[in-house]
């Protein structure tokens, strides 16, 4: 009898694993919960809905890792373990510990599909035989354990080869190898993450097609959708446009790809839900399988959406033995799981990406997955949903065409696929390309290029509107997905000028309802999209409601804090008696359940399309504060267009978010601020610069390429990164501030009602000034902060509430230096640390903004904010391993993919708990240290100290064992990465030498290619713990003497 | 009439009086039938060609039809297009695939028969899941059609019309199969030659005297099955006999038999015409996923002594599959033979067929 389950979450979102396992996780919680199961979760994510208290009956926020995993079962003793829901870093804990015996031990069961059917998915050499058992292709491709032999496959298939290692998330270390020179680079490189590669024929121009399948332990199988890439082989899934469902495969393709998917699951025994990838030959009924997936994925994710079919939830009880047939259909509760849905629409996938942001990145995608989110657009067109999946992005792109963009060699762009692929591929047409010659250079199916063509065909009629205007061009420019905005563009005719008309002439979208079968049974479904391609529209508006606005696609700065406000903010709507109505478009969330909310539009979070939800549902108001700066940037307009915003109004956020409003609100004050400019010139900014002290930090209004903020230590790196990295001009001014050094960061977060705060926290960082708060390490309550800072924070604060007259969240970025406060950031809204606050605190901040803004009486929240008997340390979540080439550094730019956040009763093993759950794991009692400019030395003398007593094995670049030496430390010194002869850091690293890598960058803004940037990212590739700040590094060694790494505290939620 | 862009506008009008707008594509002609939908998202080319679908104006759910164009015949389900007429909401105006032989548009141009896209095809499958399935027509904007007076094609025996005219033989080496072909898929032809018979195609009237065979297999068809009186007289006695032969059925197949041994059937309020229909085995317990295309069911009271039920819808719980508890046969509402749709339920062919193989 099963009566306690273990569920493994995937901890910090990181690139291949992001949002989507909160998803599944809360999914798959919520039906074990159903079956009256008691429910143990582990995942150090604070900022997902899963480890909110009430999902899980306990909850570990702990990392997921074998050996903490081991330690958790031992306490808790549960029946079974669920491998599924967490990503590829809980299938393979849970594959180590069936295989050291640990689950045996403890008489744990793997619920769902087995340990030996996973391992039949993932080994591939299995995989092949057990598919060939069955007669079922797969590519010609041979397993390695050594470089050699993968020289010698390679040449026995012929390149290019496409080489895959097993066990990795997202294709890591995946690549095509076009020579043995590129395979013997890419083969090593690999070996330092897994045992074994996979060399492959690559199957070049081949479609790409997934099937996500449920089977049930009798046997009972169905597939619940296929999609299909609209870029072939050889770009990821992960990376590429994906539709659903398959668009140019007949009726033979499809279901000969289903009869294989099934028969293949079934053979494999899956008992759940799995992903199952093909190659089409777009010539032919030639297939092969590429992989399948024993657990779900991001591509489930996107199926529930996709289809309205929840997957995950599903496969939890399909776990715990239900059949299909016996599960309810949620959305038609007139029907069973067992169906397969049918689609009367289209989805499209576009995956956001963030390079941008990196230096020293390669900017083409390919095999490897590089992504930070994605979006999901619905309509009943390709053209509709390409356009609108294209805006939600969010990286100010209008759709397709009438983008800012410029291309300088179309043909390259076409053939060596980047972010901007699918823009260039419009672009080509509008410049006369025909659909064959950008086939041949994409490789993408004619039939998409054929709906590309027919959007940039729109675009040239579109010039005629502004001498006439025409109601069918307009009727048919908005079934082709064009906005407003690109339509006003395109004929020069004001944008709400366009809305105006449009209103008048009746052109508006349609509501239509997504309900699994293609309207053939009556449904009660309220998960909704809006589309021009109709005719009437499915339900009617219902009065009473709040519109809640979502995230958007997760992005670096943007990601799954903010959904788990909008959850949140919706269901303490729904307590305080208020119809709910959800906004958003990220397949990944929680948000987009729409078991979440009374209605959900799984829609573009854009001013057009707001407004049309608005005008049809004519809610009681809207919710901008809970999605992050997307929603909140949206409220100045919908405040002009008579729209009721909740909490905080339109203006306020406006005299924070207008720098000058803000700047003069906090000169009458009183409050501090590091001075700065808007400067329209170089010599404008240069001029500031002399005359506050150089360092100072740079924001641009508009990025040409590299990072969107920099610190400019001199003349001379100020004027080559503002002719480098952006433009500056009168129309594209740069806002130019001191940049005070060794400050300490503070994070204020709170909530008020009329301009008086209810709730507060406050968050330290570790690391100083510099580092950007969503990269920082932040502690809650603050540790070592004055008294006397505290109570400035809290004044300073309030008048700030108060002056705004704030209702709602809001967050305070401070500096602190000797007690002297500035102001550097408010934002009146919630902010990332607001679940981490809420979580540590257990006051939840959310509830009450959100009864600040709609509930009458709203007390202040009792009991301390600063004194408590235990801590919270949130760490962030690097995904440097999957951006090859870019700079492991922490700066001002943030670079992290997520967070988590650990709770315990004293600071440090709190925070080597936090860092163990981002992956910082020993390997080997060796530091390889190198320290940086000779002022910042002697800093280091403790911790290089500390670690010899410890006795760690010390290693250091010339300089810095000098530096030691001369200091009584001695080191081994090893050269740098650019000096030849041996012993090099370089060789030490990359041959597993080096068990922790202390490097220290020389300012923010090095030369790309320095010797430093080569040993950090030898660090992160060959997956080595590197420290690159002093603070950190200062407390993260101290918590190392009394801690031991691998025996930390495991509290329980409830034990702290 | 037909726009300067070359549209020709024009509009589906239903019983009840409803109009959908949109532009006509195909031979542009004005068109009459029973407007019924299809809910599957692939296999177009398969449901056109259907002769189940005979006398019928078919509506796609799927929004995007054409997207693949249309192959050669050697793959259609009959030697012609058998819809009367064709509802989409978006027509894919070029295709792509390396089967493809036309575009939608041309093909059905040359055969003759007219579509209309631009239809909220949602909105109109509703209404027909609200009100029924009903009779329509499609018009050319221009065309001065008269009051609506739409004859019934359920009134008419389509199976005659759609029944070949003699006896086909395609050898095997396996058992000898008639095939009563009452507009029989080709697929399920395909079927049993995949799995070594000999099909003896047999019209839908053939008394069966002076015929050779070790099994007879009952094909869909289209319309009311009480239509097919000879057929199920035909089957009755052969039933009667008194060393019957293995006898199976599919679609229309399965209603005649259940009308043969005495039961009775009746017409769904708007059908069954998808590919994901899901129905439960009774015998093992186990479920498929199957393809289907009927407006008309067997009542599960009117089962006579020694038939059960086999199979189960599980949406609506009607009656998917019968068979004899003692003597050689089975049936099945669905289409084991699939295409288009999902290949789950091909067992059937071999269940019938170790039946034939025992039986000889």
């Amino acid at each position: 009898m099963i009566d306690k389950v273990m569920v493994l979450g995937s901890g910090g979102l990181k690139i291949g694993q992001a949002g989507e396992f909160d998803y599944s996780g809360s999914q798959a919680l919520k039906a074990l919960k159903e079956e009256g199961v008691e429910t143990i979760l582990v995942n150090p994510n604070i900022a997902t809905v899963q480890t909110t208290k009430e999902m899980a009956d306990r909850l570990y926020l702990q990392p997921v890792d074998a050996s903490t995993v081991e330690r958790i079962l031992e306490k808790e003793r549960p029946d079974g373990l669920l491998l599924g829901f967490g990503g590829q870093t809980a299938l393979n804990v849970g594959v180590e510990l069936h295989d050291s015996g640990v689950l045996k031990r403890y008489g744990v069961e793997v619920l769902g599909t087995p340990v030996d059917s996973i391992k039949d998915t993932e080994d591939r050499e299995r995989f092949v035989n057990r598919l060939n058992e069955i007669g079922v292709r797969t590519a010609r491709s041979r397993a390695c354990s050594d470089t050699a032999s993968a020289v010698e496959a390679a040449s026995e298939i012929g390149y290019p080869v496409m080489v895959r290692v097993a066990f990795a998330l997202g294709g890591l270390g995946s690549g095509i190898c076009h020579n043995k020179r590129e395979l013997e680079l890419l083969v090593k490189k690999a070996f330092t993450i897994a045992p074994q590669v996979l060399v492959e024929e690559y199957l070049k121009g081949w479609k790409e097609v997934e099937y996500e399948v449920v089977r049930d332990a009798k046997g009972n199988c169905i597939t619940v959708c296929n999609m299909e890439n609209l870029d072939p082989m050889g770009i990821h899934t992960g990376e590429s446009i994906v539709i659903a469902p398959s668009q140019t495969l007949s009726n033979r393709e499809y279901h000969l790809l289903r009869e294989v998917a099934l028969r293949t699951v079934d053979h494999l025994g899956i008992v759940g839900e799995c992903n199952i990838q093909y190659a089409l030959s777009p010539d032919s009924m030639d297939y092969r399988v590429i992989e399948v997936n024993a657990r779900l994925s991001r591509s489930s994710a996107l199926a529930s959406k996709a289809t309205g079919y929840p997957l995950a939830y599903i496969a939890a009880r399909l776990a715990l033995g239900r059949t299909l047939e016996e599960i309810p259909n949620k959305v038609t509760g007139t029907t069973v799981a067992f169906f397969e849905p049918s689609l009367d629409y289209v989805v499209v996938k576009v995956p956001r990406w963030d390079l941008e942001r990196f230096r020293g990145i390669e900017k083409e995608i390919g095999s490897q997955m590089k992504s930070v989110g994605e979006v999901m657009a619905i309509g009943r067109g390709f053209e509709e949903a390409l356009q609108k999946a294209l805006r939600m992005i969010g990286t100010g792109m209008h759709g397709l065409v009438l983008n800012r963009l410029e291309f300088d060699d179309i043909e390259y762009e076409l053939s060596h696929p980047t972010p901007r692929r699918i823009f260039a591929a419009g672009e080509a047409l509008r410049r006369g390309f025909t659909v064959d010659r950008v086939h041949e250079l994409t490789g993408i199916d004619r039939w998409f290029i054929y709906g590309l063509r027919n959007i940039v065909r729109m675009e040239s009629e579109l010039p005629s509107l502004s001498s006439n205007m025409d109601e069918d061009i307009l009727r048919r420019a908005k079934k082709l997905g064009f906005s407003d905005f690109q339509i006003a563009k395109a004929s020069g005719i004001d944008m709400d000028e366009i809305r105006k008309m449009r209103k008048e002439l009746g052109i508006l979208p349609f509501v239509k309802q997504i309900d699994t079968l293609a309207a053939e049974y009556p449904a009660e479904t309220n998960y909704l999209y809006l589309t021009y391609n109709a005719g009437e529209n499915d339900i009617e508006p219902r009065a009473g409601a709040v519109m809640m606005l979502g995230s958007g696609s997760y992005r670096i700065g943007s990601s799954v804090e903010f959904d788990w406000c909008c959850v949140t903010g919706v269901q303490t709507l729904q307590k305080e008696g208020y119809r709910t109505i959800m906004v958003n478009c990220n397949p990944e969330t929680v948000s987009t359940d729409y078991d979440i909310c009374d209605r959900l539009y799984f829609e573009e979070l854009t001013f057009e399309r707001v407004m049309d939800i608005y005008e049809f549902e004519y809610p009681e108001g809207v919710v901008v504060s809970m999605g992050g700066q997307i929603s909140n940037n949206l409220a100045p307009r919908l405040h002009r267009m008579g729209v009721r915003i909740l909490g905080t109004s339109a203006e306020d956020i406006d005299r924070a978010e207008d720098r000058n409003k803000f700047s003069s609100l906090l000169d009458r004050l009183g409050i501090d601020q590091p001075d700065w400019i808007e400067a329209r010139s170089l010599e404008e900014a240069a001029r500031f610069a002399e005359k506050a002290g150089y360092p100072v930090m740079i924001r641009p209004s508009y990025v040409l390429s590299g990072a969107a903020m920099a610190v400019v230590f001199d003349r001379n790196t100020l004027e080559s990164y503002l002719t480098r990295a952006t433009e500056v001009d009168p129309a594209n001014p740069v806002v130019v501030s001191k940049f005070i050094e060794d400050a300490k960061e503070i994070e204020f977060d709170a909530v008020a009602k009329d301009g008086e705060i209810l709730v507060y926290s406050i968050g330290e960082h570790v690391e100083n000034a510099g580092v950007h708060s969503g990269d920082a390490t932040v502690v809650i309550p603050p540790q070592r902060l004055y008294v006397e800072t505290i109570r400035r924070l809290k004044q300073a604060s309030r008048a700030i509430a108060r002056e705004l007259n704030i209702t709602g969240p809001f967050n305070i970025q401070y500096l602190a230096k000797e007690n002297r406060l500035k102001v550097i950031e408010c934002n009146l809204r919630a902010s990332r640390t607001f679940p981490f606050a809420s979580k540590v605190l257990r006051k939840n901040f959310i509830e009450l903004a959100v009864r600040a803004m709609v509930a009458g009486d709203v007390s202040p929240v009792e009991g301390s904010s600063i004194d408590l008997d235990r801590v919270g340390v949130k760490a962030a979540q690097f995904s440097f391993s999957r951006l090859k080439g870019a700079d492991p550094t922490m700066g001002v730019a943030m670079a992290s993919t997520g967070e988590v956040g650990c709770i315990g009763t004293d600071m440090e093993s709190t925070l080597l708990s936090a860092l163990r759950s981002v992956g910082f794991r020993m390997k080997k009692r060796t530091a390889l240290i190198s320290t940086g400019p000779l002022s910042r030395k002697p800093e280091w003398l403790p911790v290089v100290r500390a670690l010899r007593e410890m006795g760690y094995e010390l290693h250091a670049t010339s300089g810095t064992a000098r530096f030691m030496r001369m200091n009584g430390i001695e080191t081994e010194t090893l050269r740098w990465p650019n000096e030849k002869g041996k012993p090099n850091c370089l060789d030490h690293i990359l041959e597993g030498r080096i068990g922790l890598v202390i490097n220290i960058p020389k300012n923010n803004q090095e030369d790309e290619l320095s010797n430093d940037y080569l040993i950090r990212r030898a660090a992160v590739d060959s997956n080595v713990p590197l420290l690159t700040d002093l603070k950190l590094a200062q407390r993260v060694i101290s918590a190392l003497r009394s801690n031991d790494l691998d025996d930390l505290p495991i509290p329980e939620w409830d034990e702290v | 009439m037909t726009t300067s862009n070359g549209d020709t506008p024009g509009y589906l009008e239903l019983q009840d009086g409803s109009i959908f707008r949109g532009k006509l594509f195909g031979s542009r002609e004005s068109t009459d039938g029973e407007v019924v939908f299809n809910t599957g998202m692939v296999g177009y080319v398969e449901s056109l060609t259907d002769p189940s679908y005979r006398g019928q104006i078919l509506t796609f759910t799927y929004p995007l039809i054409g997207n693949y164009g249309v192959c050669d015949r050697e793959l259609f389900e009959s030697g012609n297009v058998q819809v009367k007429g064709a509802v989409v909401s978006s027509l894919s105006e070029q295709c792509s695939h390396w089967e493809a032989v036309s575009s939608l548009d041309e093909f059905l141009g040359n055969e003759g028969i007219t579509g209309i896209e631009g239809v909220d095809t949602r909105a109109l499958t509703k209404h027909l899941r609200q009100k029924g399935t009903m009779l329509g027509r499609i018009v050319r904007e221009d065309d001065d059609i008269g009051p609506f007076n739409v004859e019934d094609p359920s009134l008419k025996d389509l199976v005659s019309e759609v029944s070949p005219d003699k006896v086909r033989v395609t050898k095997g080496e396996g058992p000898r199969i008639a095939l009563i072909d009452c507009g029989a898929k080709r697929s399920i032809e395909r079927s049993l030659l995949e799995r070594g018979c000999s099909v003896i195609n047999v019209p839908y009237d053939h008394p069966f005297t002076d015929l050779e065979y070790d099994g007879v297999l009952i094909s869909n068809g289209p319309g009311d099955p009480m239509m097919c009186r000879k057929t199920i007289a035909n089957v009755k006695r052969l039933m009667e006999m008194d060393d019957p032969p293995p006898m199976a059925g599919i679609c229309l197949g399965n209603q005649i038999m259940a009308l043969a041994a005495g039961g009775s059937t009746y017409k769904l309020p708007f059908g069954h015409r998808s590919q994901n229909q899901p129905c439960k085995d009774l015998v093992t317990g186990r479920c498929v996923i199957t393809s289907q295309n009927h407006g008309y069911a067997v009542e599960t009271s009117s089962l006579p002594d020694g038939w059960r039920e086999w199979y189960r819808n599980l949406n609506d719980s009607t009656v998917e599959g019968i068979r004899h508890e003692t003597l050689p046969f089975m049936a099945v509402q669905f289409h084991p033979e699939a295409s288009p749709g999902p290949t789950d339920a091909s067992g059937f062919f071999d269940t019938f067929l170790e039946v034939v193989s025992n039986d000889r």
